[in-house]
């Protein structure tokens, strides 16, 4: 093998999106070397399509937010498989993580007297997300994008390089993480780098370093109609199963309602859940605002019972209840399809999201902006005149890499962290809209902090890369090449996009899901025979035929667990099975890869039963909903 | 409702190239980075081309359509003729790396000359106050979605490389623009931006912003009031005394 291009760093962090950039300012901010490595050009990432907002409890609108409300809604949202320590301590370091912001140069939406605006949004019980517009994962990137430049110049300053102690890597793809056995521990694993390629020239790059940052986004390129670009091709969740960490909750797959489905080209490109946080309403073929008839018994008091009374939610909080528009998004997505389903839908098979009809086209075009401009622009469509069509579109995956919930550790692999939609646990079943954006930095804020303390207590003792590993990664991500012409990836890609939207979608069946593990195996078979021309030079086939078997791996987990969790919850609906179970929320599935490395293993865990003074925070009433009778707490004497 | 489109791409690297001819279906409501996608699975498997989104808000995807800068995402193809051949071609202002590819880093370097927000000292996270209708000018200009397209059209650094060196581009004297019309930016950002970043080169002939996809007036709200704020300080004689005494320390 020839020489492969190294760099030394004390903290690598993997995917340059929310999470990312805030555990590299963190890292760097500890006194960390730190690189960022990252598939697109900086400051591209995914995060920037987020839009509607971020969820921290400021209490800026309605002063009685805090942060317990935010927990009991997340916990709600997420039907209470959450790792409610996770959820308690978003809830509780999310406005610093908003605030700290400002610090940085984001300029949010204002209140009246001058503070940052709040907006209402699914699920939660007071309008709690910090915004701009319907453009706020933009301005989170480029605040973040912006502070590592600003720790960069700190560093010209000091060191005459801007480079010295924070570095972006851009347009390179980690294929591999780089371990050594621990000697701690009887099959655990210790990280001492990654390897990698340059898109644009095709050569390979090793970073080492005794702790990698996982925050790489999620796995939605493996469904056909989704929101998500390119990049979410499940690559961190892949590469921690093959260092040996375990992934937990991966049958919990998000479908956003409203997706764009029309013209074909866009469909699954995200509508915001603001343009019904602002008064947009769903109706159905006949006119009907269907959502009325879809609340579950779980959110019965806490949603209108009429149009009126929705409405007059709106400008009055405090003495009705909010539209059904506003359930969870796992809710919302499956009335939409029961809708469709039954004849009740739009020409392209979708609904109506209406807002031209509830606001002043002025309004509509200064509070939903980018929607206007998107409308316009890719469907020709007006939405200050007319409704907009939409349906369910692939999202979010809750599921994730299995994390430390205070230190964002992966137990099994020492050095490994990960934050952000690659993390599993902080969602539980069902994310709320405007938790993802908080959720990116209160836990890559911690991941990067306690990467850095790893690092430290470390000190010298860190170990070399394993030669053998680098030449066995080279060869795996050559092997494209030697199969010129054998099945086109392209090919292969569709038929996974295809399977996982058919098979193991929005509503699951038992043998719909052992017959996407039929095709899954096939599918694994033909992309190890994925043939590439050209060079390696800037190769999108090349770079598809290595971002399968990240796919295929996810894919294999996906259905796995689905197939194995036999109730419907959250962003996982079993038509065989269609209640929620309190026996199953005591079961996390952890999925790992098999001693033959090309399988899944499906392991049973059980959660950590939630402190007694976080579940004093619901209604006993409420929470026999989601516990089994062992798990209530005692009923108080005296009490009525 | 579909049919054949005649595409020209530009194919190569940064030694040599040329137009390349391809037939490729359309179908209704597609944009032309779907084409460019097609020719990826079907006939050009190695077509390099940059994109993430594909629905204008990353500002990955641009490049030259017929010569004029687009976004490849955002430029539906009801918007030509059928029997047109649409061209496509790199950006011209950066160097090509492979096929639709360039190398846009004169970019990051420029980004990394702008002092960052500078707050008022002592002022605390959660303390920040502002009013809507000030923080309004500067959200504007943070609409950018950092396509380059602005740097890419401007024609101080499109037909002379040399400028590069003294003008930072539309993109980045908006950025000084921004900070300097935020509310609570207290460093000074005027002198630099006619000194360091060329402020002076442009002649505003608006083709940044007749260019922008976001729409962002950038010659009108940016850098006008920016020349103003530059001229004023210049002619104002106290500022100028000022300057001469500061100067002569």
């Amino acid at each position: 093998m020839s020489e492969v291009e190294r760099h030394s760093y004390d903290v690598v962090v993997i995917g340059a999106g929310g999470a990312g950039l805030r555990a590299a300012i963190e890292a760097r901010s500890q006194g960390m070397r730190t690189a960022v490595v990252c598939k697109s050009l900086f400051g591209k990432a995914h995060t920037v399509m987020a839009e509607g907002g971020i969820a921290a409890s400021m209490g800026n609108v309605n002063s009685n937010d805090n942060w317990q409300v935010h927990f009991r809604d997340t916990m709600r949202g997420g039907k209470f498989l959450n790792y409610w320590r996770m959820a308690e301590l978003h809830a509780q370091e999310a406005p610093d993580r908003v605030w700290e912001l400002e610090t940085w140069g984001a300029l949010f939406d204002r209140t009246g007297d001058g503070r940052i605006s709040q907006r209402n949004f699914g699920g939660h019980e007071y309008p709690r997300l910090a915004h701009v517009g319907d453009r706020t994962g933009l301005e989170l990137i480029r605040t973040l994008q912006q502070k590592i430049v600003a720790l960069q110049q700190e560093d010209e300053q000091e060191f005459g390089d801007p480079e010295a102690r924070l570095k972006v890597f851009q347009e390179a793809t980690v294929t591999r993480l780089l371990t050594v056995p621990d000697s701690g521990s009887e099959d655990g694993a210790r990280i001492t780098g990654a390897f990698g390629y340059w898109r644009e020239s095709g050569r390979f790059v090793v970073f080492e370093a005794p702790a990698v940052v996982l925050a790489t986004g999620g796995i939605g390129k493996s469904f056909k109609v989704t929101s998500n670009s390119w990049e979410y091709t499940g690559d961190g969740q892949a590469l921690a199963l093959l260092a040996g960490a375990s992934l937990i909750n991966m049958e919990f797959v998000q479908f956003h309602p409203t997706g764009m489905v029309w013209p074909p080209s866009v469909k699954g490109i995200l509508v915001t859940e603001s343009v019904r946080g602002d008064g947009g309403v769903l109706r159905n073929s006949e006119g009907k605002r269907f959502m009325f008839d879809y609340i579950p018994d779980v959110f019965k008091e806490k949603y209108a019972k009429s149009e009126e009374e929705g409405d007059r939610w709106y400008t009055d909080p405090d003495n009705n209840r909010r539209p059904p528009e506003l359930l969870p998004r796992d809710e919302v997505a499956r009335a939409i399809n029961a809708e469709v389903k039954e004849g009740r839908g739009t020409p392209h098979g979708g609904v109506y999201l209406d807002v031209s009809s509830r606001l002043p086209a002025d309004v509509i075009r200064r509070k939903l902006p980018s929607m206007h401009h998107q409308f316009k622009e890719l469907a020709d469509v007006d939405i200050t005149a007319e409704p907009m069509e939409v349906g369910p579109t692939c999202h979010y995956v809750m599921g994730g890499i299995e994390v430390d919930p205070d230190t964002a550790a992966t137990p099994g692999v020492l050095g490994l962290y990960a934050a952000g939609e690659v993390a599993g646990g902080m969602h539980g079943s069902n994310r709320l809209g405007g938790n993802s954006l908080s959720d990116l930095l209160v836990f890559g804020r911690r991941a990067g902090l306690y990467a850095a303390e790893y690092v430290t207590e470390l000190g010298d003792a860190r170990r070399d890369v394993d030669q053998g590993q680098i030449d066995e990664a080279a060869a795996e991500a050559v092997a494209p090449f030697a199969n010129e012409g054998a099945e086109n990836p392209y090919s292969v890609h569709q038929e996974l996009q295809q399977t996982m939207n058919d098979l193991v979608g929005i509503i699951r069946r038992e043998g719909e899901m052992a017959e996407a593990l039929t095709r899954l195996e096939e599918l694994k078979a033909r992309a190890a025979k994925a043939g590439v021309e050209g060079h390696r030079q800037y190769n999108p086939g090349w770079h598809l035929a290595l971002d399968l078997r990240n796919m295929l791996l996810v894919s294999e987990c996906i259905a796995k667990a689905a197939l194995e969790r036999e109730e419907s919850r959250g962003g996982h609906t079993r038509e065989d099975h269609p209640g929620m179970s309190a026996d199953w929320r005591k079961v996390v599935l952890a999925c790992a890869l098999a001693a033959d490395d090309g399988h899944i293993d499906l392991v049973r865990r059980s959660p950590e039963p939630m402190r007694a003074d976080l579940l004093a925070l619901f209604d006993r009433d409420e929470l026999k909903k989601y516990l089994t009778d062992a798990e209530l707490p005692a009923e108080e004497e005296g009490s009525d | 409702m579909s049919y054949k489109a005649n595409f020209r791409v530009w194919r190569g690297d940064v030694d040599s190239g040329e137009l390349r001819d391809y037939t490729v279906e359309v179908n209704e409501g597609e944009v032309v980075l779907d084409i460019i996608h097609r020719l990826q699975a079907t006939q050009a498997p190695d077509l390099a081309v940059r994109w993430n989104c594909k629905a204008g808000k990353c500002g990955s995807c641009s490049a030259e359509i017929n010569g004029r800068p687009r976004l490849l995402c955002m430029t539906r193809m009801s918007t030509f003729s059928q029997e047109e051949t649409i061209t496509v071609t790199p950006m011209r202002t950066f160097p090509v790396i492979r096929d639709l590819v360039t190398d846009v880093s004169f970019n990051y370097a420029k980004a990394r000359k702008v002092p960052s927000f500078t707050p008022p000292e002592g002022l605390k996270a959660g303390e920040y106050r502002m009013q809507q209708v000030d923080v309004e000018r500067s959200q504007e200009f943070r609409k950018c979605i950092e396509c380059y397209l602005c740097q890419n059209t401007c024609h101080v650094i499109r037909d002379f490389e040399d400028n590069k060196e003294a003008f930072s581009g539309p993109r980045y004297l908006m950025r000084i623009a921004e900070l300097d019309m935020h509310p609570l930016d207290v460093a000074d950002r005027q002198k630099a931006a006619q000194d360091e970043h060329g402020l002076g080169y442009c002649n505003i002939t608006k083709c940044c912003t007749e260019v922008c996809p976001e729409h962002i007036k950038i010659t009108d709200n940016a850098l006008i009031p920016m020349k103003e704020r530059v001229a004023d300080r210049k002619y104002d004689p106290i500022v100028w005394l000022g300057d001469k005494i500061r100067r002569r320390k």
